[in-house]
C-alpha cells in the first residue's frame, strides 16, 4: 500500500502536473475548433468550386447573323407542305449567311471551319420559326443564334483572365477561326447573352443546346407522385401507431421495421422497384410514375417518424378535453389532434421531399438514366430527374459539360434551399409551445 | 367506356349516395332540431351509404384488372392454330407480344402480320368486351351496395361506429405498407438471388477472389465463363468505408464535443445549421466533387512526393464520403453527449478534473454505447452509399488494401450490372441481386444492432 502523502507533497505534485494538464486542455480544445473548421471549410470549398465552375453557364455566346429565308432552299416547289418545310436544309441558310459575312473563306476546309462557329442547333431554331409561321419565307431577319461550344469556351476562357494552363488546352480552334471570332466581336455580332436554352431545353449531345427543363419536369412529376402517395399514407400510419395501436408484437414489429427501413441503402429500393414494379407488374421503364413509387417507399419512413413526433407533441390534455365533451376517439383525433400536429407533419413531409429530390441511386436502377431529348409531358413519358441529369453530364466527355454540370447543381441546390427554408419557416410560424 | 369516364361516373354516384343517405337520415330521424332521434350525426349516415357505394365497385375493379389480362391471353392462345400454340414457353411469349403490338396498332414484321391478324382482332374484341362488361358490372354493384345500405338506415342505426371502423381499417392498412415494403425487398431480392445461386455456387460467390461478370455472347470467346467471386468487391467496399469512417468519426465526434461543451451559443447557432446543409447536399454533388476536384488534387499531391496514385483512388472517394457522413456522426454524438446527466460532470469537476479530462474520462465513457451505435449507423450508410463511388471509383475489381490504388465496390457493381440493356436470365444481371441481398442483410444487421444499442443506452439515463 502506498504511503500517505503529506498535504505539502500532494500540492507540489499537483502543481508540477498543472502545466502539462492545461496544455492538454488547450490542445483538446484546439482539435475541436479545427474539426469545426474542417467541416465548415469543406462546405465553403465545395460551394466556391461549384459556383466558380458553373456561373459561366448562365451566359452563353450568341452570333448575330442575317438570315435570308430563301424559298429556293427551303421550299423550291412552293408547296408550303409542312413535311417539306420541316425537312428542309436550314443549315444551308446559315452557311450562306456566314459566307456573305466572310467572303474571304474560299476553299472547302476554310468553309468547314467557318460553319463550325455556329451551333448545329441554329438550324433547329430556323426550322421552328418557319414551321410556326411559313409566311416568313422570302424575308430576311437578323437573328441571334447560339455559337458552338468551342467558341463559347474560347470566349469565356479568354475573358476569365489569361489562365495559361487551361489556355493551352482550350486551343481547339484554328488561328483562322480565332481571327473570325475577333472580327465578329469587333462588329458586335458575337455577344454573351443570358442562356435561356439552359432553362428551357431538354438534354442534348451538344453542350450549347443542353438544358435542364426536361429533367426538372421529370423530377416534378416524380415528386408529385411521391407527395400524393407518401403524405396521406405516412400520416395515416403515424395516426394509427400513435393513437390506436394496442401494444402487441405486431405493432412492435412495425415500429422496428419502420426505423430500419429509414436506414436501408437507397439502392436497395431501386432493386425493389426494378424487380417488383418493372419486372413483375410490367410498368414502363424510365417513367416518372415508377420513380415516384420507389421514392414513396423511401420517404414513407421519414414522414411516418416525423408525423409521430408531431402527434406526440400534442399534449394529452387536448385529447382528454375532447373525449370529456363526448367526442369519439376518431373525432378526437381528426378534429383536434390532427390540426394541431399538421404543421409538424408538413415540415417532415417537406424534408422528406427534399431528400427524395436529391436522390439518384434508385433511379439508375429503374432506367431513368436514358438519354431523353424530349421534355416529358406526363408521369408516364420517359424522362430523367435533375440529380440523374447531373450524373449524366458529369460523365460526358465534352469539356463544356463541366460548366453545365455545375450550373445544374446550383439549380438543384437552390431548389433544396427553398424547400428547407419553407420547412424552417413553417416550423417557426406554426410551432406551439404547450 | 374509358376508365376515366367510369371514374367520373363512380364519383358522381358516391356523391349522390352521400347526399341521399344523409337526407334519408334527416327524414327518418325527425329533422335536424333538438328533437332528433338519430344515434349519429346525419353526415355519418351519408358517409355510410357513400362507402357502401364506393368500396364494392373498387374491389371489383381491382380484382378485374388483376385477372382479366390473364384470362384474355389464355383465350387468345386457345384460338391460335396448333403450330403456334405448341411453341416453347419463351417463343409463345414473343408471339403474344407481337399480337399485343399489332392489336395496339403498332408496327409488326410484315411477313407475320396476316398470321396474327385474326388473333389480334380477337384480342381487341375480348378487351373491349371486358371493358364494357366491367363498366356495367361496377355500376350495378355500386348501385346495389348503395341500395342495401340505404335500406338499412334506421334512427338507432350506429352509422358512426361503422364509418369509424372503416377508417380504422384504412389506417391499419397504411401502417402495413412499411411491412409490405420490407417483405417486398426481401422476397424480390432473395428470389432473384436464389436464381443466381442455382447457376453460380454460393461458396464461389462469397469466397471467390476474382470478379469479371462480363459473360461472353458466344461460347468460344475468351473468358466466356465469367467469374463471380465477390471478395474483391467486399474488400473495396470495406476499404472505402473504412477511410470514410477514419475521417468522419474523429472529426464528427470532436465537432459534437466542441459544440456541446466548449462553444459559445453564438457559434453553435451558426455551425449547427451549416452542418445540416452539409447533410442535405445530394450525394451526386459529392460524387461530382470527388471525381472532378478531390481526385486530381490527391493525384498531384502523390506525384509531388513521388507516389504513384491511381487517378480514381480509393482515398479520394473515401475522403469525400467521410466528409459526407461527418454531420451524421456529429448530430448522433451530440444527442448522446447531451443525454449524459449533468451530475456526472459536476462530480468530475468537484474532484479537480479539467474540462478535457472530464470529457475524456467521464462523458465519453458514459456515452460510449451511444457513440458506438452512431458509428455503426454511419458505417451502414457508408457501405450503402452509391453515387460517390459510382462517380469516383472504378469498374474493374482489384483486390488490394492500398488506399492509393483504385478499387470497386458492391454498389458500383450493382449499378453497372443493371444499367442499360439486360436479359433477366443471365447470371450477370442476377449477380446484381445477389450483391443487393448481401448489402441489404449486412446493413440490416448493422442497423438492428445500432438501434438496439442506442435504445438501451437512452433507457439507461432517462
Amino acid at each position: 500500500m502506498a504511503t500517505l502523502l503529506t498535504p505539502a507533497e500532494t500540492r507540489r505534485r499537483v502543481e508540477a502536473s498543472l502545466r502539462r494538464r492545461y496544455r492538454t486542455e488547450w490542445l483538446f480544445r484546439f482539435y475541436g475548433l479545427v474539426s469545426v473548421f474542417i467541416g465548415v471549410g469543406f462546405l465553403v470549398v465545395l460551394f466556391t468550386t461549384i459556383i466558380g465552375n458553373g456561373y459561366g453557364a448562365f451566359r452563353q455566346s450568341f452570333i448575330q447573323l442575317e438570315i435570308q429565308f430563301d424559298p429556293a432552299v427551303i421550299d423550291p416547289e412552293g408547296t408550303r407542305n409542312p413535311d417539306v418545310l420541316a425537312s428542309a436544309d436550314y443549315a444551308q441558310l446559315i452557311k450562306t449567311s456566314l459566307r456573305t459575312l466572310f467572303p474571304a473563306a474560299e476553299d472547302r476546309a476554310a468553309r468547314r471551319e467557318l460553319n463550325a462557329l455556329v451551333s448545329a442547333g441554329g438550324a433547329y431554331r430556323l426550322q421552328e420559326m418557319v414551321v410556326a409561321d411559313p409566311g416568313i419565307l422570302g424575308q430576311t431577319r437578323e437573328l441571334w443564334l447560339p455559337a458552338d461550344d468551342e467558341v463559347n469556351l474560347f470566349v469565356k476562357g479568354r475573358r476569365a483572365a489569361h489562365d495559361s494552363a487551361s489556355g493551352a488546352q482550350t486551343q481547339r480552334l484554328s488561328d483562322q477561326q480565332i481571327g473570325w471570332i475577333g472580327q465578329l466581336e469587333s462588329t458586335r455580332r458575337l455577344q454573351q447573352r443570358f442562356n435561356t436554352i439552359f432553362f428551357t431545353g431538354g438534354d442534348s449531345r451538344e453542350p450549347e443546346l443542353a438544358g435542364i427543363w426536361g429533367a426538372t419536369k421529370g423530377s416534378f412529376f416524380m415528386l408529385l407522385v411521391t407527395l400524393l402517395l407518401s403524405f396521406p399514407l405516412g400520416v395515416a400510419a403515424a395516426i394509427y401507431l400513435e393513437e390506436f395501436a394496442p401494444r402487441s408484437w405486431l405493432v412492435d414489429v412495425i415500429e422496428v421495421n419502420i426505423n430500419n427501413l429509414a436506414a436501408v441503402p437507397s439502392i436497395v429500393f431501386g432493386l425493389l422497384g426494378l424487380a417488383v414494379f418493372i419486372n413483375f407488374f410490367g410498368m414502363p421503364r424510365s417513367a416518372p410514375l415508377v420513380g415516384g413509387l420507389v421514392l414513396t417507399l423511401m420517404t414513407l419512413p421519414v414522414i411516418i417518424i416525423a408525423s409521430r413526433a408531431a402527434i406526440k407533441s400534442v399534449p394529452p390534455s387536448v385529447r382528454e378535453a375532447a373525449l370529456g365533451v363526448g367526442a369519439s376517439k376518431m373525432q378526437m383525433v381528426f378534429h383536434h389532434v390532427l390540426p394541431l400536429a399538421l404543421p409538424g407533419m408538413m415540415t417532415g413531409a417537406i424534408i422528406g421531399m427534399a431528400r427524395a429530390l436529391g436522390e439518384s441511386a434508385p433511379l439508375l436502377m429503374i432506367g431513368m438514366v436514358a438519354f431523353v431529348v424530349d421534355v416529358p409531358s406526363g408521369p408516364m413519358s420517359p424522362s430523367t430527374a435533375l440529380p440523374v441529369q447531373i450524373y449524366l453530364w458529369a460523365d460526358s466527355p465534352e469539356r463544356a459539360f463541366v460548366e453545365l454540370t455545375s450550373a445544374a447543381i446550383m439549380v438543384l441546390l437552390a431548389f433544396l434551399l427553398v424547400m428547407n427554408a419553407a420547412a424552417v419557416w413553417l416550423r417557426s410560424r406554426f410551432e406551439r409551445r404547450w | 367506356m374509358r376508365l376515366s369516364t367510369l371514374a367520373l361516373i363512380l364519383t358522381a354516384m358516391v356523391l349522390a349516395a352521400f347526399y341521399l343517405g344523409r337526407r334519408r337520415a334527416v327524414a327518418i330521424g325527425g329533422g335536424l332540431g333538438p328533437g332528433r332521434r338519430l344515434h349519429s350525426l346525419p353526415k355519418y349516415y351519408g358517409y355510410y351509404t357513400a362507402l357502401w357505394c364506393l368500396l364494392p365497385g373498387l374491389a371489383l375493379l381491382l380484382a378485374w384488372t388483376a385477372f382479366s389480362d390473364t384470362i384474355i391471353t389464355s383465350r387468345v392462345v386457345e384460338s391460335l392454330p396448333g403450330a403456334l400454340r405448341n411453341q416453347p414457353e419463351a417463343q409463345l411469349g414473343l408471339t403474344l407480344n407481337d399480337i399485343r403490338n399489332l392489336a395496339a396498332g403498332q408496327m409488326v414484321d410484315e411477313s407475320r402480320r396476316a398470321e396474327f391478324a385474326v388473333a389480334a382482332d380477337l384480342y381487341n374484341d375480348l378487351r373491349s368486351a371486358s371493358q364494357r362488361l366491367l363498366s356495367g358490372l361496377i355500376i350495378a354493384v355500386s348501385f346495389f351496395g348503395f341500395a342495401m345500405a340505404w335500406l338499412r338506415l334506421r334512427p338507432q342505426f350506429r352509422a358512426r361506429n361503422h364509418v369509424e371502423l372503416a377508417i380504422q381499417v384504412a389506417l391499419i392498412a397504411a401502417s402495413l405498407v412499411a411491412i409490405l415494403t420490407t417483405l417486398g425487398i426481401l422476397l424480390s431480392v432473395t428470389f432473384e438471388a436464389i436464381r443466381f445461386f442455382r447457376q453460380v455456387p454460393f461458396a464461389d460467390f462469397l469466397f471467390g477472389l476474382s470478379w469479371s461478370p462480363q459473360t461472353a455472347i458466344r461460347a468460344d470467346q475468351v473468358g466466356s465463363s465469367g467469374a463471380f467471386g465477390a471478395v474483391p468487391l467486399f474488400a473495396g467496399t470495406l476499404l472505402i468505408s473504412g477511410i470514410a469512417l477514419v475521417v468522419a468519426v474523429p472529426i464528427g465526434l470532436m465537432i459534437a464535443i466542441y459544440l456541446s461543451e466548449y462553444a459559445r451559443p453564438a457559434l453553435r447557432r451558426v455551425v449547427k445549421p451549416v452542418l445540416e446543409v452539409l447533410a442535405g447536399i445530394p450525394t451526386v454533388v459529392y460524387g461530382y466533387f470527388a471525381a472532378l476536384t478531390v481526385a486530381p488534387v490527391i493525384r498531384q499531391l502523390g506525384d509531388s512526393v513521388g507516389l504513384n496514385v491511381a487517378s480514381e483512388s480509393a482515398l479520394g472517394a473515401g475522403l469525400v464520403m467521410g466528409i459526407m457522413i461527418i454531420p451524421f456522426v456529429s448530430s448522433l454524438s451530440d444527442d448522446v453527449i447531451n443525454a449524459v446527466p449533468q451530475s456526472m460532470r459536476d462530480g468530475s469537476y468537484a474532484l479537480g478534473a479539467t474540462k478535457s479530462e472530464t470529457i475524456k474520462r467521464v462523458i465519453l465513457r458514459a456515452a460510449l454505447p451511444g457513440i458506438v451505435g452512431g458509428v455503426l449507423l454511419a458505417a451502414s450508410r457508408a457501405i450503402g452509399e452509391t453515387m460517390i463511388v459510382v462517380m469516383a471509383a472504378v469498374l474493374s475489381a482489384n483486390l488490394t488494401a492500398n488506399p492509393l490504388e483504385s478499387v470497386t465496390t458492391v454498389t458500383v457493381q450493382i449499378v453497372t450490372l443493371l444499367v442499360g440493356d439486360q436479359e433477366f436470365d443471365s447470371p450477370k444481371t442476377l449477380a446484381a441481386f445477389a450483391l443487393g441481398l448481401v448489402l441489404f442483410v449486412v446493413t440490416l444487421i448493422l442497423n438492428i444492432i445500432a438501434l438496439q444499442v442506442v435504445r438501451r443506452y437512452r433507457e439507461q439515463y432517462d
